[in-house]
């Protein structure tokens, strides 16, 4: 706003430092991005926010019918419902989180060629817009824990801590596929099927120790094993397998690292081609 | 004093086949790796088929603080792409803008309004894309909303609002801008005339506030209006920088040289503002009086038939050709569509169609004309070019007494007579 502001507008090639300095100023798009998602994600619909807890209260009531009834699994301790929603939860905020934002630029095409601002606050706004709905699905799971008498223990300071890392591990994600669905159409087909598997990679609905010892350091390349093991150990009050943990939430902030990278590289082609 | 703006040597090449590789898919990754080798063999590598183009070429000016500057061009010249770097959503291929101020752009109006939300939401939501602060739009809401003049409707999503109201709620954010720097692209081709005068009076305002602006657009009165300096590209390049009027000569003059065509235009490669829908639009003739061709020009009052070709993919009884004539100011002085015609007969075709339409005398005034034909197909918009056609309209003795109308946009028939004198002396005792 002063006289010494100067732009530079020049090729850019390679790779592509993150320009804090101007993520700040425009912060509070950020903010209203998500804010928009936020709004029109249920509207017209006649259950409105409900569908937030609604798909993973399903899924819950699902797998504790097939893995605990049918199947019998166990649960490492709380009652079944509880393990498998405590789970659930950050896997939904996940599988729901890479999906929309992977999309995200092809479905706002209009901010991409028409105006500038930093183009990470389109994936990164949809993911903070689905934050509100994990936060209604951690207060059915508060509800679930009072009908069962499982206390809550001061564990559950730990909670803010993963949720961090799933948002992490979704945007690291988030931004690659959605860097590459601007070129490559194909992204938007195979998202949903990786998400898919995903799910079974990842302790959700089974406990760790169903798994042979050796492959289970395996499972810390994936970041949600230690979001899903830290849930029950924050709220549930589960042992939390420490090593894993650990492991996974390095790979949460690289993942996140490494996907901010490629999309500034990828960026500066988006308006392009997209 | 230092250019607010410098522009050096600015250049952007696109590849073309842009559009059919816009959508690549793994398979034809997959199919272009598999056929490399071949082309090892044939000596021919994929760079060199790919067919490239410099859609702005070693573009350099100054602006200077204050400055109102009319970008003006043909559809293609470039225009687009220099306000889309200068934006910043593209990159330039070289060159460098240096920008002494904060800058925003207006490259249509409403970008980023989402139908859901109500013209409340959209407010806030359209003022901080703009790059508006919240504290900033919640203290100009008051004055935004009165300029929309859409109150009773504040708190209705936009999607139930009529165009009107959605482009004037749009335009009333953006006009509420307070960049130093502002860049504007074709706006003002929207909403009714009388909004489109409040829209020029807000960006006068603008530029007497000593607000630094460039605006680029076809309607050439409004960028007189408005600019003191014009610039012209011409296929990429800069062809022209100096003072407005001589800038709008300039243009008008090189314009009126092209367009000269047999009567026959091809219309499957003319240019399509959406390069991703069907070419339907195959083939547009002219005749005048007589049915003998038409050539490039036309003397004023006689007779316009044009034929336009185009296929019918399905079987439809429901589709209408538009016409509309712009003159080179950019204004639309005439539309003929056949949706007018009332003995149209409602009956389904399928396969090649021609459409014929008869103008028994096309009284616009000496000028060129740029025609913009559209299909539509069930009540939606299947194809459409802005720049099918240019018809020269000359000079002709249309009222039968050598006299040539000078100004007016058409002519019409008419009679003078005087009234007979009553109560004066009459002229013969």
């Amino acid at each position: 706003m002063n006289g010494t502001y100067e732009l530079v507008i020049k090729p850019r090639s390679g790779w592509q430092p993150i320009d804090w300095k101007e993520v700040f100023l425009h912060r509070e798009l950020l903010g209203f991005l998500a804010w928009r998602d936020v709004k029109i994600r249920y509207r017209q619909t006649l259950l409105g926010g409900l569908w937030a807890v609604l798909q993973p209260l399903i899924a819950m009531l699902i797998f504790t019918f097939v893995f605990n009834r049918m199947a019998g699994v166990k649960s490492d301790g709380p009652p079944y419902p509880l393990f498998a929603f405590a789970g659930l939860a950050p896997w939904t905020f996940f599988a729901n989180a890479v999906s929309t934002s992977s999309n995200s630029l092809v479905t706002n095409q209009q901010l991409v060629s028409k105006i500038y601002f930093p183009r990470v606050f389109i994936p990164v706004g949809s993911i903070a817009a689905l934050l509100v709905d994990l936060g209604f699905s951690l207060l059915l799971l508060f509800a679930m824990m009072l009908k069962y008498h499982w206390a809550l223990t001061l564990h559950a300071l730990m909670l803010p801590v993963y949720i961090v890392a799933a948002f992490l591990a979704a945007t690291g994600l988030g931004l690659v596929f959605s860097a590459l669905n601007v070129s490559y159409r194909d992204v938007k087909y195979a998202v949903p099927f990786l998400i898919q598997m995903g799910l079974f990679v990842t302790p959700v609905i089974y406990p760790i120790h169903y798994l042979p010892a050796r492959i289970r350091p395996l499972l810390g390349l994936n970041p949600m094993t230690g979001v899903v093991l830290g849930f029950r150990s924050a709220l549930l009050g589960s042992t939390p397998e420490w090593g894993l943990i650990e492991t996974s939430l390095v790979v949460s902030v690289l993942l996140a690292i490494i996907g901010l990278l490629i999309f500034r590289r990828m960026e500066r082609r988006f308006a392009d081609i997209i | 004093m230092q250019p607010i703006l410098e522009f050096r040597n600015i250049s952007k090449e696109y590849i073309l086949g842009g559009a059919a590789r816009k959508h690549d898919t793994f398979r034809e990754i997959l199919v272009r790796t598999a056929k490399r080798p071949l082309a090892l063999l044939t000596g021919k590598s994929e760079r060199q088929t790919e067919e490239r183009f410099w859609a702005l070429r070693d573009v350099s000016f100054d602006v200077n603080p204050g400055e109102v500057i009319g970008v003006i061009g043909r559809n293609g010249a470039g225009k687009s792409t220099l306000l889309k770097i200068l934006s910043r959503i593209t990159d330039p291929t070289e060159g460098y803008i240096k920008a002494r101020g904060r800058l925003a752009s207006l490259l249509e109006v409403g970008t980023g309004f989402h139908p859901e939300l109500t013209g409340r939401e959209n407010i806030y939501l359209n003022g901080a894309i703009l790059g508006m602060r919240k504290s900033e739009i919640a203290a100009k809401f008051d004055q935004i909303v009165a300029f929309s003049e859409i109150e009773q409707f504040l708190d209705t999503p936009v999607k139930r609002y009529s165009s009107g109201m959605y482009v004037r709620l749009a335009f009333a954010v953006a006009a509420h801008l307070n960049p130093e720097i502002l860049v504007v692209d074709e706006v003002l081709a929207v909403g009714d005339m009388s909004f489109q005068k409040k829209c020029l009076g807000k960006m006068s305002e603008v530029s007497r506030g000593g607000r630094t602006v460039l605006f680029v657009s076809h309607n050439m009165a409004a960028v007189q209006n408005l600019c003191s300096r014009g610039i012209v590209l011409k296929h990429g390049n800069l062809a022209f920088n100096g003072s407005v009027n001589e800038a709008i000569d300039y243009y008008l003059n090189s314009v009126s040289g092209e367009g000269a065509h047999g009567h026959i235009i091809d219309l499957s490669s003319a240019r399509r503002n959406n390069p991703r829908r069907p070419r339907l639009l195959n083939k547009l003739e002219f005749y005048t009086d007589g049915d003998t061709p038409m050539r490039g020009s036309l003397p004023m009052g006689t007779a316009l038939k044009m034929r336009i070709h185009f296929p019918l993919s399905e079987p439809a009884d429901d589709f209408e050709i538009g016409i509309g004539f712009d003159n080179m100011y950019g204004q639309r002085v005439f539309t003929a569509h056949s949706w007018f015609e009332p003995d149209r007969m409602h009956t389904e075709r399928v396969g090649p169609q021609v459409f014929i339409c008869d103008i028994p005398s096309l009284t616009l005034v000496p000028g060129q004309y740029t025609l913009r034909v559209w299909l539509d197909v069930n009540g939606d918009e299947v194809d459409l070019i802005d720049d099918a056609a240019r018809i020269q309209v000359i000079e002709s003795d249309y009222y039968g007494t050598g006299k040539v109308p000078w100004n007016g946009t058409f002519v019409l028939k008419h009679r003078w007579r005087l009234e007979q004198a009553n109560g004066a002396s009459p002229a013969h005792p």
